[in-house]
This record gives structure tokens, sequence and C-alpha cells, in this order.
């Protein structure tokens, strides 16, 4: 078996030699060591090889060899997945889009931006700012994610609620199939005739094809962005205020949450000024017009006073407004600091049910034993609770996977779901039994066969084997009876 | 009424008989897509019923024989809409059809379609299989997007039963703003004015008019209006009507077919007098017996796509043609998901 990886492994470098720079074909252990894992680095894996392609043709000719010869791909972009979407396949090739990092063409006009696939996400709006434009959804990674994975995830971001997720500002995507022929789905305009492809390509982790080029939409950067603080003495009084924000027909750019472990942690982390006395902490940002923001940021003000807001502050310039979203943005390096490890959930319920989940969250932290922090993305209901763990401690990481495990359960049950943004790869395989039954998970399959009819694009991801289902759904009703 | 135990029998006995459906709502959409013939109505316009609706969660489900005019009823009573602001067609349009469609209003560009509100729907495959996907919810990556998947599908991918979608309160103010300018000029300026933070709502050209539409907070209304009547000499228009017919698509009634443009909001078209520009320039409506390959390399030349929309030769193919890639990858969506064929073939492509 050994042998015969190894075999494999020098064939296809040498064939991949051939049309690669032999520097972007990686076949020695030490230099793959970067590729074994992605933001969530308790999953990890050995690849058989890794390529770094430099042009479409590349692309193009590694899917054909490799789909000649029934080899697994893994596209990989920036590698800060949290889902294990981007883990290696042992007998696979690591295809990194990384150095597909070219923006190809902004349009200001038509407000759209043409990118490759390695391109960074913050990096499509600084070079948009020329224009007056930026590109909506902002994943807390964007300083690092590149747009193809966050085709591949559907990425989100805290300004979501208003401008969507990553799904509703793409308009088109070049795609390479497992077969290595070129595609392009979509178009320039809003919408195309014919089946809606892209609605799957969003999503499809790396499941249905590599994505070798994007065509975003752009847009006007607001005249004037602020942002309300505000603390409140419950969660309780916190989520009914997000209630009321929305009841008063107000639509903020960005509506998060963060509970008192989130706060105390992104406080040491940050220094933001945020209130450590309060149970739950609301950031609410308007943008627009000026006049706009003024009328609604002293709605908002005035409806965090009625729910019994302990303290308010409204950003007054640029910097403050900076300032308070970066212990937000941080909250994650923050917890890992209070923590020697920490793992991050990705549940969306609908919001009416956060305090009964956050209660229930407690107790089932007091069971396991391990400590939870939740930052929330209140406006659209996607909490991500972060269990603190040592993963040198024996058998706490399976003791934390555990408590995961319950707490997407939960999220189910409550009518919501086990991924807002993250994805399933390989973390949440097991739980897709618990969101899905047995037909619709056999109907992902024939989607999956309908692009991949050998399964060799990112196998053992974001789809569970129908047996595996089974067992699961027994397991889990063993353990909550 | 919940009809899905008939629904599903009915899917069934066609699987068994090897007789293939039309899907049918109330027929609103009837003109829209090929003409098909031989095949059996499946008719839900009695499958009908808010299952729910959450006001502060901004999500409403309802069966897809839904009347948009009941749903609008229920949105109206919580101060909320549809931002995707479909045409109505006399209020009988249902949300099933409307997402089988995907049709939307002149808010598309700013509020979304129907596509991008749908959170969640319930089908049945052409296994005959009621199934699940999506949700309540406004963020879920759990499995492919298949609900997504049945916008402009125009049912050929299977029977949608219920659709869970995201609703937007109303905007506080609302006016209208009209300027004489030739359609170039109108694309770019609407272009440019849809760069600004400025809270359009609609940008349409029309007979050497541009009309603009402006909701929002009272005071960016407010103070907008002011700046475009200041800066561009924009009137005031009593607007209602107009923008009422644009959704309603009244505006382009005639005898002629009619061909909807889907292209680069700032692509330079042919127009003619009766031709209307629609989302900010991404939807153009010409009327005029023309053939589709030549405008398909019009549309292909300006990013997008163009479909033979109302009347015409309909049993000839409707819209653009995918070249061989793309049409090899959409008969394998079909076929997973309507591996006997037996939901509106036809409707979509002659050979599909
Ligand atoms: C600190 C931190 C904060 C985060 N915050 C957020 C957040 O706020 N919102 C959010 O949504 N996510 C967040 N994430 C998760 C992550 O950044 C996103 O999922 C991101 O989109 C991944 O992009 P990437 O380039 O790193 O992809 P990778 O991790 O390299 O890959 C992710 C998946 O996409 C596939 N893929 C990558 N490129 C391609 C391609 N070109 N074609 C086909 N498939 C491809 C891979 O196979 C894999 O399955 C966060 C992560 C971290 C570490």
């Amino acid at each position: 078996m050994q042998d015969a990886r190894s075999a494999l492994r020098r064939e296809l470098a040498a064939a991949f030699a051939d049309f690669i720079d032999p520097e972007y074909v990686i076949a020695d252990r030490e230099t793959q060591k970067p590729y074994e894992c992605d933001g969530l680095s308790m999953y990890c894996e050995m690849p058989l090889l890794v390529v770094l392609p430099e042009t479409l043709a590349q692309v193009q000719q590694v899917m054909t060899l490799c789909h000649q010869q029934g080899v697994p791909v893994i596209a990989r972009g920036a590698g800060t997945g949290l889902c294990a979407g981007a883990m290696p396949h042992p007998d696979g090739v690591v295809l990194s889009l990384a150095k597909f990092n070219r923006i190809l063409a902004i349009d200001p006009l038509a407000r759209t931006a043409r990118i490759e696939p390695g391109v960074r996400n913050l990096a499509i709006s600084e070079a948009a700012a020329q224009h007056g434009l930026y590109y909506g959804p902002d994943p807390s990674s964007q300083i690092a994610c590149s747009i193809g994975g966050n085709v591949a995830e559907n990425s989100g971001g805290v300004h979501c609620l208003k401008y969507g997720l990553t799904v509703h500002n793409v308009l088109s995507v070049q795609l390479v199939t497992v077969s290595g022929e070129l595609v392009t789905l979509g178009s320039e305009g809003l919408d195309s005739s014919g089946l809606d492809l892209m609605a799957l390509i969003n999503g499809s982790e790396g499941l249905l094809g590599v994505v070798t080029e994007v065509t975003v939409r752009l847009l006007p950067m607001p005249e004037k962005a602020q942002v309300v603080l505000a603390g409140f003495p419950t969660v309780q009084a916190a989520g009914d205020a997000v209630g009321a924000v929305i009841a008063a027909g107000i639509i903020p750019a960005g509506l998060e949450m963060m509970d008192h472990h989130a706060i105390v942690a992104a406080e040491a982390f940050a220094q933001a000024g945020y209130p450590l006395d309060a149970q739950a902490l609301l950031l609410c940002e308007l943008d627009g017009t000026a006049a706009e923001v003024d009328q609604y940021i002293a709605a908002v003000a005035e409806i965090f006073t009625a729910q019994g807001a302990s303290s308010i502050r409204v950003s007054q310039s640029e910097t403050e407004r900076a300032a308070l979203w970066k212990g937000r943005k941080s909250a994650f390096p923050a917890v890992g600091r209070i923590s020697p490890d920490y793992y991050c959930m990705d549940g969306t319920i609908p919001r009416s049910q956060l305090a009964y989940v956050l209660t229930q969250m407690q107790q089932m932290s007091q069971t396991f034993g391990l400590r939870v922090a939740n930052v929330f993305h209140a406006g659209d209901g996607n909490l991500h609770p972060l269990i603190l763990f040592d993963a040198n401690k024996p058998g706490e990481f399976a003791r934390t996977e555990a408590f995961g495990a319950r707490i997407l359960a939960l999220c189910v049950e409550v009518g919501g779901c086990i991924t807002g943004e993250h994805g399933v790869g390989l973390e949440k395989i097991r739980q897709m039994a618990v969101q899905f039954n047995d037909a619709e998970i056999a109907q992902l399959h024939r989607l999956k066969s309908a692009f991949d009819p050998h399964g060799t694009l990112n196998p053992g991801k974001g789809i569970p084997v129908l047996g595996r289902c089974q067992e699961y759904r027994a397991l889990a009703k063993g353990e909550t009876s | 009424m919940d009809k899905t135990t008939q629904l599903v029998a009915q899917v069934e006995h066609a699987i068994a008989t090897g007789q293939p459906l039309s899907i049918r709502g109330n027929g609103t959409k009837a003109h829209l897509g090929r003409t098909t013939s031989g095949l059996t109505s499946l008719d839900l316009s009695e499958h009908t019923g808010i299952v729910s609706y959450q006001p502060v969660e901004l999500v409403m489900t309802a069966r897809a024989g839904t009347r948009l005019d009941e749903i609008i009823a229920h949105l109206d009573e919580h101060n909320q809409m549809l931002p995707c602001e479909s045409p109505l067609f006399g209020g009988a349009a249902t949300i099933g059809g409307t997402l089988a469609s995907n049709v939307s209003g002149p808010a598309r560009p700013w509020g979304g379609s129907i596509r991008d509100l749908v959170l969640g729907t319930q089908l049945i495959n052409g296994q005959g299989e009621r199934l699940r996907f999506g949700g309540q919810v406004m963020k879920n990556v759990a499995g492919y997007d298949v609900s997504r998947l049945q916008a402009g599908a125009l049912g050929t991918l299977g029977v949608i039963t219920e659709v869970s979608f995201k609703v937007l309160p109303k905007p506080e103010a609302t006016t209208y703003l009209g300027l004489a300018l030739t359609a170039e000029d109108a694309v770019i300026l609407m272009s440019q004015l849809a760069g600004t933070s400025a809270p359009i709502s609609g940008a349409c050209w029309y007979a050497g008019q541009l009309h603009m539409r402006l909701s929002g907070a009272e005071a960016a209304v407010t103070q907008t209006m002011a700046q475009w009547q200041r800066d561009y000499t924009m009137t005031e228009e009593n607007g209602s009507q107009f923008w009422r017919s644009l959704r309603e698509q009244n505006l382009l009634l005639g005898a002629d077919p009619l061909w909807r443009f889907s292209v680069r909001s700032s692509a330079m078209l042919p127009h003619d007098a009766d031709s209307v520009i629609d989302w900010c320039g991404s939807q153009r409506w010409l009327r005029g017996e023309y053939e589709l390959e030549t405008l398909s390399l019009i549309a292909q030349e300006a990013g997008g796509s163009i479909a033979k929309w109302q009347g015409g030769d309909r049993q000839a193919e409707v819209f653009s043609q995918p070249n061989a890639v793309l049409k090899h990858l959409q008969r394998e969506v079909k076929h997973a998901l309507d591996p006997h064929g037996i939901f509106n073939p036809g409707r979509l492509y002659g050979w599909m």
C-alpha cells in the first residue's frame, strides 16, 4: 500500500512537472506540511501531492490527468476554512489556487469586479475603493480568505443581514469540471436563462468543480456608517432588543451580539471599551446617506434604552467605529488567548429561540465540564459558540466534539440548522444526518454525481455515506434518552 | 388546504404510467417558456395557505399555490413586503410559480429576486419523494442549495409544494422623479446614481424619459430628492401608476413577440420607441420579429442572455442556448432530480 502510494506519487509528480513549474509540484513531506489542514487544525491529513498551477490551462490539465487516473482532487484557497473542507486526502492531490491572485477587471459603471479565485476577500474592496465601491460579504477572516473559498463555502460576514451572503453577490463563475472542461455559469446580467447552476456552486465545498474565475457585484460605499454599542443586563433583554429594532422597520447593516464570556475575552484582547459588567452586548451598525444614518441611529439608541440597555455608546469617528468592530472581529483569536484551544461552532437558529438556546448551552457546559463563549450574528440568527478546551488533556477534544454535536442537534431541534456559513466539510458530516433524512441525502448524492460521476472531487466531505447516517441517528438518540 | 398527499399520488401515477406532467399554479405565467403538448396537468391552485409567518424573524412559509395577493395582505398587516416586487398578474400569481419562473419587479437590483429571498422549500422529486431543503433561517449552508436551484427552472426539477422566504419591512417613504433623456444617457446616469448611497428602489427608461424611484428612511428620500432636483433638474412625478404598470409588465403589451435581455447593466443595446430599460439597465425589453440567434449574439456581447418572453413561435427554442458542456451539466442535473423526465418536459428547452 505504502509502496504503491509512493510509486503513484512519483509518477504523478513527474507527469505534472511536465507542464507545471517543478517548484510548484510539491512531493516532499516537509514542504507539504502547511497543507495538512485548514483553519480547523484538529483535523489533519497528509496529501499525496500538492500542486500550485499558474495558468488556467494547467488547472485543466491537472484535472484531466487526475480524472483519467481516478485520483481525488482537493481544491484549496487560503486554507482558512473551519470545517476541514480543504483537508487533504491521503491518495489525493491538493490543487492550490494561490497563484491565481489577480484582479482582472473592475467596471465602475456596471459596478462589478472580475477576479481570480485566489484573490483575498479584502483585496477586492481595497481595489474597488478608488471608485467608491466595495465588496459586501465580509467574513472576519477577510484579510486572509480567498474569493474562491468564499464561493465554495457561501461565506457570510457581519453585514449579511442587509447585503446578503456570497451567493447574493456573485454574478458568474468560471468552473473547471472534474474532467478538465471549462464552463461559465451565470452571466453579467442579474439572472441567466436555463438552470441556475450557480445556486449549486455557491456552498458546494469543492465537491462539484474548481472555481477559476469569479465576477462579483460591487456596492457603493455608504456616505456614512455609524455603530451603536449597547450593554444589557441579560441575554434575553439583548435578544428582545434585536427583535424590537426589526419590528421598528429598521434593517441595520450589521447587528452582532456577544455574551459575557466573549465580551471579557474581546475586551482583554482589543481594549475596545466594551462594558465588562454586561451579560450581553449588541453592536448595531447603520449605513447609508448621512440623513438616514442620523435618523436611524437616534431611533436605535432609543429602542435600546427602552429595552433596558445598561450602557449605550455611539461611535463618533471612523477610528472609534473601527475600534468597536475590532473587538467583535477579533473575538475568535481573543478567546484563543484565554484558553489553550477553542472549537468554533456555527449553528443557525430562529432569533426568538436565542435565550432558550443559550440557557440550554450553559447547562450543557456544566454537564460536559467545558466553558463556552458565544458570538452571534444576531440579525440573521447565526450563532458561533466557542467551546474552550485543552487539546493536551487526554479525552478533552472528544468531549468538546460531543458537546458541539449536542449544540448542533439543539439548533436543528428549535428550527435552525447545523451550519450557517462555515460549511459541512468533514467536521459536520455526521450531523448532516440530523438535518436531512435518507431520501434527501440520497438526492444530494445524485446531484453530486451529476457533476462528478466517479466521486473524485473532495471525496468524503459534505455529504455523508447513507449507511453511516442511520448509525449516527441511532447513536445520537441513545445519548439523549 | 394541504394537498401534498394527492400531489404525491399523482406524481407516483405519472411515474408508473410514464405520462409526463405539466405543473400549474393559477396559470398566470402560462406564456413563459416553450409550449408543451401531450402532458397531464398537475394543478397546485388548491394547495394553498400560509403555513407560518413570523414578522420579527422576517420569514414566511406558504404552500406553493398560495396567491401573492393573499401573501401581501398578510405582510401589509405588519407593514412588511416581498422585496422582489414580483408581478401579481391580477393577484392570482402563486408563490410557487413565482419561484419557478424567478420573475421580479423593478426593485430587483436592490431588493433581490425571489431566488435571493428563498430560504427553503419542500419538493416532490421525480421519484415521488417528499423532500425538504433549506429551512426557515437566513443562513444555511448544509447540503447543496436545492431550493434556490428551483428559481427559473420552470418546474422542470420537481414539484415545489412549500416555500419559505425572507420578507422585509416596508420603506418609510417613497418618491418618484423623472427626466427627459436619451436611452444612452439614461443608462449612464442611472448607473452613476446607483454607484452612490442614494436610497434607490427603481431605475427605468421608457419613451424618452428616465424614471427614478427612491424608497427608504424619510430623511434620506427627502434629501436625495432635493439634491437630484438641483443637480440633474429632475422633476417629481406622480409615479405610482407607472411603476405599478412596470411591475405588472403592462407597459409591454402588444402584438409582436416580446424579448427580454438580461445583460450587463451598463451595456449599450439596440432599442426603439417602445423599448423599456429596467433594473438600472440589467433588464431590457424589446418588441418585434427577430431571430433568437441574432438577439442571442447581441445579448452575449452584452455579457448576458435573451429570452423570447411572450408571443412568436413557442414550439421553437425561446431561450439562449447553452454550449455543449453547459448543456451536458444541465441535463445531468435534470436527470438527478427527475430521472424519468416527468416534470414539464420541453418547457425550458426542447431537449430537456
Ligand atoms: C478567524 C476566522 C474567522 C472566520 N470568520 C468567518 C466569517 O465571519 N464568516 C464566514 O463565512 N467564514 C468565516 N471563516 C471561515 C473561512 O474563512 C471561510 O470559510 C472562507 O470562505 C474560506 O476561504 P479559504 O480561501 O480559506 O478556503 P479554504 O479553506 O482553502 O477552502 C474552503 C473550501 O473551499 C474549497 N475551495 C477553495 N477554493 C476553491 C476553488 N477555487 N474552487 C472550488 N473549491 C474551492 C475547498 O476545497 C474547501 O472545501 C473564518 C475563519 C477564521 C479562521
